[in-house]
């Protein structure tokens, strides 16, 4: 069935069973990946899945949900049954209704959709990469993760009221990570990840340059003295503090009160006027974009932080109504509708003259931290209590010379780190998380061994 | 439970596929496959959450798939689909001989399935032996009212799931298996804020294979254990950082052993060579004081099987005895690849994943010492009470968070410290495991690799480690 006739199997189903208001979320893919060994095929992957979500709201306006990968004309009246049992336990507490935005036009962006390249070609390509990997420095041993995926999906929403909305997509990534050893010393590791709308799109070469310069960047190592340091976040590692701190924007965590922003923080300073942050989930650089949430209302660009205030929450359907709002489509469907952000901006606002400009990651010649990644997230972030303590890779500055930190961590609390901004870097660099220029804060501590 | 035997186009569960089975394996055997495995999963699963005074979200759901597995030397196809029909499944099999390149004429045997082994005969009843919606949605109301003990406690959550798994798994070696899996877990959490304070405690409780277990939960001793753990966290301190002995509370202590040592004994760690203890067999790795069992068969933990994802039954294995490491955990890729003999521990999150050499219920046997014993022969130290989440790296160093922690003082449990981080690497730290309690106990939890999500159990008695790197401030 394509997604046009199991809306037409829903909406028959839902009239034999006398259900008048449903809606539904579907995913449709197809995946094949690859994984290579020195050269040897490892596991080659492939794999075709259908995930159906239906909502069904009762007599009493509850609504009960069913997720099924059974599409089958009996599993769709199967769902439609369990959702509507289920709709007798529906929150009373907190009702849902459609998006009033779902039938409102959305942005598509122009991507060509690219063609499967196929597993042979998958393979050919991914030996390549780690055969080059390999070769580009003595110390590098192998590559113990890598993976080349391609992936072809379709996504779908629509419900009893006539919305209907379908957006097809491929994407492709890439990631290797190698293992550098040398001899009387720790093994160490990093990795590069990079995607594109298919195989024939992703720049291999520059993944096995950056896999490689990281890797080896690290192989001299020191421990280093516990204190608090001058930090320079990467691009990357601020965005990762980003996104594990959103729910300070996300309105359904207010709600839940697992939020350190509540309903009357909109205006609240929390760093240097020179700071904007913006969700983009339409961003020409966000290979995963897609038009429209979970429950049918379109993406848009939405304001964070502006000039260092919140500026905006993100919002589902009904935290919109509590909050008097409309939705800004960062929905995922469910009973219990989650709400995230898509894909971080991160600027430097014309409110910019408190900044120490001085302080760039390519010439300053003073002492600091150069925070590479983070790792561990799920592990070190208290995200209601904003705290977090992290290990992470990268660089103590000093002297002069560059020094790769052998082990260690970055604590601190994330409104204690908005409000020591020092300065926002003026080139921005993109990653698969968002963009963000270098971001330099003051005193943080660092845990290490020496 | 095979009813009938059925001649279908499609796998139905609760009859007899054998004919299909076989014929969808001696197809791919005849396509030149050396083993082809297939695992067929019926799934029927529910949660419930409660927060504050209300159910909030009620979410069943369902599925079934088929995840086809061939190998070909050491290398290996894999694909899932949702497709049940012969057709379906056949196809699946030429994807993945076609994957494979597979060209040579060399043609393995297939002498039909073994007899049945159905390990879900008195298991066909679960389905309605496991509490109600209705049950469940009470009990869990009660559980957050419990929870409500003063004005600090801010935000309160309960929440339950039960997956069911209906399995059969089938491969050219003959196996040819059934089973039914039920997991139950439970978990409460709360947030405690008063002024600029905040802290947060939670509990999760989880079984295999007891339905009604649920129903025999204590939920006013949870709930007790929850409110009793935020309130002794909100008005701490941050830890100082350095490194210091520490004695890890039992139960779900023993996440550090499964995340920091366990994964390294997986078969999987060999064949990336990411493991510093692959040529270490029979040769000292950990503190004498230290033996670590991984077992899949102690009933009603979380982590316990009746047959692994590859029909196997599982084995109890001793990983280390004394400090010395005895076994890896493998699965039939591994026994391939590293030539480690399976042990029973094939396991994936569902069809849509490759089985994997993934831990069961995994922990460190119990020693002599009390808990008391540890604390008194520290001078200054960190108890770790309760362990948050952690990870490890790709080159082995670890870190996770302490959830509730107290410094230890001349031997004595003092105030209570907040932010604290254990930071080292398996091969440095087990060797400095120097007591071990005399009160093992077991946790469950949900453990991510590659073969997806899958439940298991850790544990371990109390423990000292005579140093480790403490993160705070």
């Amino acid at each position: 069935m394509n997604s046009r006739e199991i809306t037409t199997q829903i909406s028959k189903a839902a009239d034999f069973l006398n259900l008048k208001k449903w809606d539904y979320g579907a995913s449709f893919s197809n995946d094949y990946s690859v994984q290579v060994d020195k050269g040897e095929a490892k596991q080659l992957k492939a794999s075709q899945k259908q995930i159906l979500t239906i909502r069904v709201w009762n007599q009493s306006n509850l609504v009960g949900i069913t997720t099924t990968s059974d599409i089958s004309e009996s599993g769709i009246k199967k769902a439609l049954k369990q959702a509507n049992i289920a709709s007798d336990f529906g929150n009373k507490n907190e009702t849902t209704e459609f998006s009033p935005l779902a039938k409102d036009p959305i942005t598509v962006k122009e991507v060509k959709k690219r063609n499967p390249v196929g597993i042979k070609k998958l393979l050919t390509l991914l030996r390549g990469a780690e055969v080059k990997l390999i070769e580009s420095h003595e110390s590098i041993k192998s590559v113990p993760y890598n993976g080349l995926t391609e992936s072809f999906f379709e996504r779908v929403y629509a419900n009893s009221e006539g919305a209907f909305r379908s957006y097809s997509k491929s994407q492709a990534a890439l990631y290797l990570y190698a293992r550098a050893e040398e001899k009387n010393k720790k093994p160490r590791s990093s990795g590069s990840v990079k995607l594109g709308y298919g195989a024939d799109d992703i720049d291999i070469e520059s993944c096995i340059k950056e896999a490689s310069n990281k890797t080896i960047s690290h192989l001299n190592y020191s421990s280093i003295k516990t204190d608090k340091y001058l930090i320079c976040f990467s691009p990357d590692s601020f965005l990762t503090i980003i996104n594990a701190f959103s729910s300070m924007f996300n309105a359904r965590s207010i709600i839940d009160g697992v939020s350190l922003s509540n309903k009357n923080s909109i205006g609240e300073k929390l760093s240097t006027e020179a700071l904007n942050i913006y969700d983009d989930g339409l961003h020409e650089k966000n290979i995963s974009s897609t038009p429209f949430d979970g429950e049918g209302t379109p993406t848009k660009r939405l304001c964070l932080i502006k000039k260092g205030r919140i500026e905006n929450f993100i919002h589902s359907e009904s935290t919109a109504r509590i909050f008097k709002t409309t939705p800004t489509g960062h929905a995922g469907l469910g009973s219990k509708v989650s709400v995230s952000p898509d894909w971080i901006v991160v600027e430097k606002s014309e409110e910019n003259f408190d900044l120490k400009t001085s302080l760039d990651h390519s010439t300053y010649e003073g002492e600091f931290v150069y925070i590479e990644e983070l790792n561990a997230i799920h592990a070190g972030v208290r995200a209601s209590q904003g705290s977090f303590s992290l290990p992470f890779d990268g660089w103590l500055y000093k002297n002069g010379k560059k020094i790769s930190i052998e082990s260690a961590t970055v604590a601190g609390d994330i409104k204690y780190l908005f409000n020591n901004i020092v300065n926002i870097e003026s080139s921005q660099e993109v990653t698969t998380s968002g963009i963000s220029p270098h971001i330099w804060v003051d005193e943080l501590s660092i845990t290490g061994d020496a | 439970m095979l009813s009938s035997q059925t001649k279908s186009n499609e796998i139905i569960f609760g009859s007899c596929n054998k004919d299909l089975l076989e014929e969808i394996i001696f197809y791919g055997i005849r396509l030149g496959a050396d083993f082809v495995e297939i695992f067929i999963e019926n799934t029927d699963n529910s949660s419930v959450l409660a927060e504050e005074d209300f159910i909030t979200s009620v979410s069943p759901s369902f599925g079934r798939g088929a995840g086809i597995r061939i190998f070909k030397g050491k290398k290996d196809g894999f694909v899932s689909t949702n497709d049940l029909t012969k057709n379906g499944l056949m196809r699946s099999v030429s994807q993945a001989i076609e994957m494979l390149d597979i060209t040579d004429n060399k043609k393995e045997v297939f002498n039909g399935l073994n007899k049945h082994m159905d390990y879900s005969l008195s298991k066909q009843k679960w389905i309605n032996e496991v509490p109600s919606i209705h049950e469940i949605s009470e009990k869990l109301l009660v559980s957050t009212k419990s929870l409500k003990k003063n004005n600090k406690i801010i935000t309160r959550k309960g929440s339950y799931s039960r997956n069911l798994q209906e399995v059969i798994i089938a491969s050219s070696d003959g196996t040819y298996v059934s089973d039914i899996r039920l997991h139950q877990t439970v978990g409460l959490n709360v947030i405690a804020s008063d002024a600029q304070y905040r802290s947060s405690g939670s509990r999760r409780f989880g079984s295999s294979g007891m339905p009604n277990e649920f129903r025999l939960w204590d939920h006013e001793k949870a709930a007790n254990d929850v409110f009793e753990s935020s309130m002794n966290m909100l008005y701490a301190d941050y830890v100082d950082a350095g490194q210091m002995p520490v004695v890890l509370a039992n139960k779900f202590g023993g996440v550090i052993f499964h995340e920091a040592c366990g994964h390294l004994l997986e078969t999987t760690q060999i064949e990336r060579g990411t493991t510093p203890f692959e040529n270490k067999l029979n040769e000292k790795i950990a503190h004498e004081s230290v033996t670590a069992i991984d077992e899949g068969i102690s009933e009603g933990s979380f982590g316990s099987l009746s047959v692994d994802d590859e029909g196997m039954e599982p084995e109890k294995s001793v990983l280390i005895k004394d400090g010395i490491l005895k076994k890896f955990i493998s699965d039939r890729a591994g026994e391939l690849r590293t030539g480690h003999k399976r042990t029973g521990s094939g396991r994936r999150q569902n069809y849509s994943f490759a089985a994997a050499s993934r831990m069961r219920n995994t922990y460190i046997a119990k020693g002599e010492h009390s808990k008391e014993d540890l604390i008194n022969s520290i001078n200054e130290g960190l108890y770790c009470k309760s362990m948050g989440g952690g990870s490890v790296g790709a080159t082995g160093q670890f870190n996770f968070a302490v959830e509730e922690g107290y410094l230890i003082k001349n031997g004595k449990l003092t105030s209570p410290v907040k932010g604290a981080t254990l930071i080292g690497e398996a091969k440095e730290v087990m060797p400095k495991i120097s007591m071990c309690g005399n009160d093992l106990e077991l946790a469950p939890g949900f453990c991510g690799s590659i073969s997806g999500s899958v439940n298991v159990t850790v544990g371990q008695p109390h423990i000292k480690v005579d140093s480790i790197t403490v993160g705070g401030r």
